[in-house]
């Protein structure tokens, strides 16, 4: 016997009571806090930044919580919030070779002006489970140096003294840059909006790109010229006043690669850039956006475009886990009403390749 | 912490409002023809009816009656959830009445009763480009229309004729708008592709993940694509609604048991409903099963 759905309201909030009753878990088990998230599970709120393009710790170790520790939920959680913000303007370019540094290495040479320091990574960690971690042991003070305010160079600034490096590109003349928050894109885009679209993009759809370009899918002889993470200022230009105002200081992630480029009868042989930026600390991303980019610059450069990573159109239009999580998702929504019309389909096909079929077997018959 | 956010009537800023409303106004200019606008994060996932939610912001009032259905239906759970929203953050009244609504947004169905002049049908579109099954690039579809270069879409069509004896598109099916552009219906069945022409009321589309917006203002001319030898049909189902006993509405084919049992009932509830309180049929749906 047929009973109408109905109560679709009811089924909703009492999934949402028990989403959140699983989310709170075990009640006596203390609440994990906001600070403890931000504090402990850092990087995790890195990305949720990121991805979610807004720098706000507090509000991405709130979206980590409420998604269950779920990431892509929580930056779909933040950039909702973050498209409902007022735009009160643009901020200048932040300026990474002013960055107060707290780890910057360089592949591409031993040493460097500005030294290569370590800091807070993973790399040469042997990755064996601590069992001391399962509870709260004291952790020894780390050495730390005096904060220098010299400025840094930039392995590509060093490399471009002497033409060695194509120039980093300029917006051409009178040229807004853009926000591809604010407009639609439009393809073929300009690296601005590219960058853009790279600095949101997900983390592993990024880093399967990069990698395929590892691979020889669109190879491009990188070497990471230079990572480098650590606090920039954020300056504001205001109408009323003659110098930039400073918003405040954000941690960032900066890969500069440095790739093979065989120069052409107007340009003498010079290495190409790829970028990478991306807030918080993220050497993984920035480094696979930096692989990305360069890839990218496929058209520009009068490379043949061959492989997935360097065509534009599909990169930028699957790079953003938000709308990817969306639209893969969404087929759990009903779909009766197609699914209805293909049964039809497919049952008069076969009812008509049924006759066919026993007409057939009758003039075999009669001719036989 | 931050404090408490405050939302706009319905959900958008009035700037966002406005973005919106140009790209509405420029496709009802254009009839079929998609509009990119800037389409914003929603508090519904992508693919979730974002693009539908944004046209009926930027067009609801506070005088508005908002109808919500999903598959024909208006308690279906994502068809809840999107009218729960808009009673949350614009307070408009909400019916399930297609004749009382003045803005009806829909999936995948166009509602049975006509439509009146004054009413508006928002569409939600997953995918709002006609060709794109056939040309995956933006760039190039574009080309396409602009040049009005169909060619391809007959060829899909013809070939299906050669395979399968019948053009086999049984949703989405394509549709010329007042002669020019080709356009995605959304994935409406085919069945209710006749109900868009000429239709009194005015017609907007809107893809939030894909940013576009197209319309179909009221009292177009909308063909839907087709052979002089294999002219284009709609479905018919071979029973009544099980329900109201309608014969010609779209119906939603029931599983009852695991023997092969089923039932066909309306797939427009407020329709089948309407039937029903008027004594169209018998009132156990049980008896009318069997």
């Amino acid at each position: 016997m047929y009973v109408a759905v109905k109560g679709g309201e009811a089924a909703i909030r009492n999934a949402h009571k028990l989403l959140a009753d699983r989310r709170r878990g075990d009640r006596s088990v203390p609440a994990i806090g906001l600070e403890q998230i931000v504090e402990q599970l850092a990087l995790a709120v890195d990305r949720v930044m990121a991805e979610g393009s807004l720098y706000d710790t507090e509000l991405a170790a709130l979206a980590v919580k409420q998604a269950r520790g779920d990431m892509i939920e929580a930056i779909f959680l933040v950039r909702a919030y973050r498209t409902t913000l007022p735009r009160f303007g643009y901020t200048k370019p932040v300026e990474t070779s002013l960055m107060a540094i707290e780890r910057r290495i360089s592949a591409t040479f031993k040493d460097l002006p500005g030294g290569q320091l370590l800091g807070p990574t993973f790399d040469y960690t042997h990755r064996l489970l601590d069992p001391e971690l399962a509870g709260d042991v004291a952790v020894e003070v780390p050495e730390r140096r005096v904060e220098s305010h010299e400025q840094t160079p930039r392995v590509t600034d060093i490399l471009g003294h002497d033409g060695m490096i194509e120039s980093d590109g300029d917006m051409p003349e009178g040229a807004d840059t853009g926000d591809l928050t604010r407009e639609p894109l439009s393809f073929p885009l300009e690296r601005d909006l590219r960058l853009q679209a790279l600095a949101r993009g997900d983390e592993g759809f990024l880093l399967g790109l990069a990698y395929s370009t590892q691979r020889g899918y669109a190879r491009s002889h990188p070497f990471a010229g230079e990572i480098r993470i650590g606090e920039v200022e954020v300056e504001l230009e205001v109408a009323e006043l003659d110098f930039p105002l400073t918003l405040g200081r954000i941690r960032v992630t900066e890969c500069q690669m440095v790739n093979q480029f065989k120069g052409s009868s107007s340009e003498p042989p010079q290495f190409t850039r790829g970028y990478g930026l991306v807030f918080g600390q993220s050497e993984r991303k920035s480094m696979s956006m930096a692989l990305c980019d360069r890839a990218l610059r496929a058209r520009e450069l009068g490379e043949d475009i061959t492989a997935a990573a360097q065509d534009e159109e599909f990169v930028i239009s699957h790079s953003d886990n938000v709308q990817s999580t969306g639209f893969v998702e969404h087929l759990k929504l009903p779909h009766y009403v197609d699914f209805q019309a293909e049964l039809d389909l497919i049952r008069r096909m076969r009812s008509e390749h049924e006759r066919r079929h026993t007409e057939n077997n009758g003039t075999q018959e009669a001719a036989e | 912490m931050t404090e408490l956010a405050t939302y706009n009537f319905a959900y958008l800023d009035e700037q966002t409002k406005r973005m919106i409303r140009r790209a509405i106004l420029k496709a009802i200019a254009i009839p079929g023809y998609q509009v990119p606008f800037a389409s914003r994060e929603m508090p519904m996932p992508y693919g979730w009816g974002t693009g539908g939610v944004q046209v009926t912001a930027a067009v609801i009032g506070p005088d508005d009656t908002l109808k919500v259905i999903d598959q024909g239906a208006d308690d279906t759970t994502n068809a809840v959830s999107i009218r729960a929203f808009f009673q949350k953050t614009a307070n408009v009244r909400v019916t399930t009445k297609t004749t009382e609504a003045t803005i009806i947004q829909t999936r995948h169905r166009i509602p049975e009763a006509a439509l009146q002049a004054g009413q508006t049908l928002v569409y939600q579109v997953p995918i709002p480009e006609p060709l794109r099954f056939l040309e995956p690039r933006e760039t190039e579809t574009r080309k396409m229309h602009a040049l009005e270069e169909y060619g391809l879409m007959h060829v899909k069509l013809y070939e299906d004729i050669a395979r399968h004896g019948h053009i086999a598109t049984t949703y989405a099916y394509p549709v010329k708008v007042e002669g020019r552009y080709v356009m995605d219906p959304s994935p409406t069945p085919k069945f209710d592709n006749p109900k868009m022409h000429n239709s009194p009321a005015l017609q907007l589309f809107g893809a939030g993940r894909e940013k576009r917006i197209y319309a179909i203002p009221p009292y177009t001319e909308v063909v839907s694509l087709d052979f002089e030898d294999h002219p284009f049909e709609i479905q018919t189902f071979s029973q009544p609604c099980a329900l109201c006993g309608a014969k010609g509405s779209y119906l939603d084919e029931v599983i009852l048991d695991d023997k092969g049992g089923s039932m066909f009932v309306c797939s427009d509830t407020d329709f089948c409903e309407d039937r029903q309180a008027e004594g169209q049929l018998s009132a156990n749906p049980a008896e009318a099963a069997e």
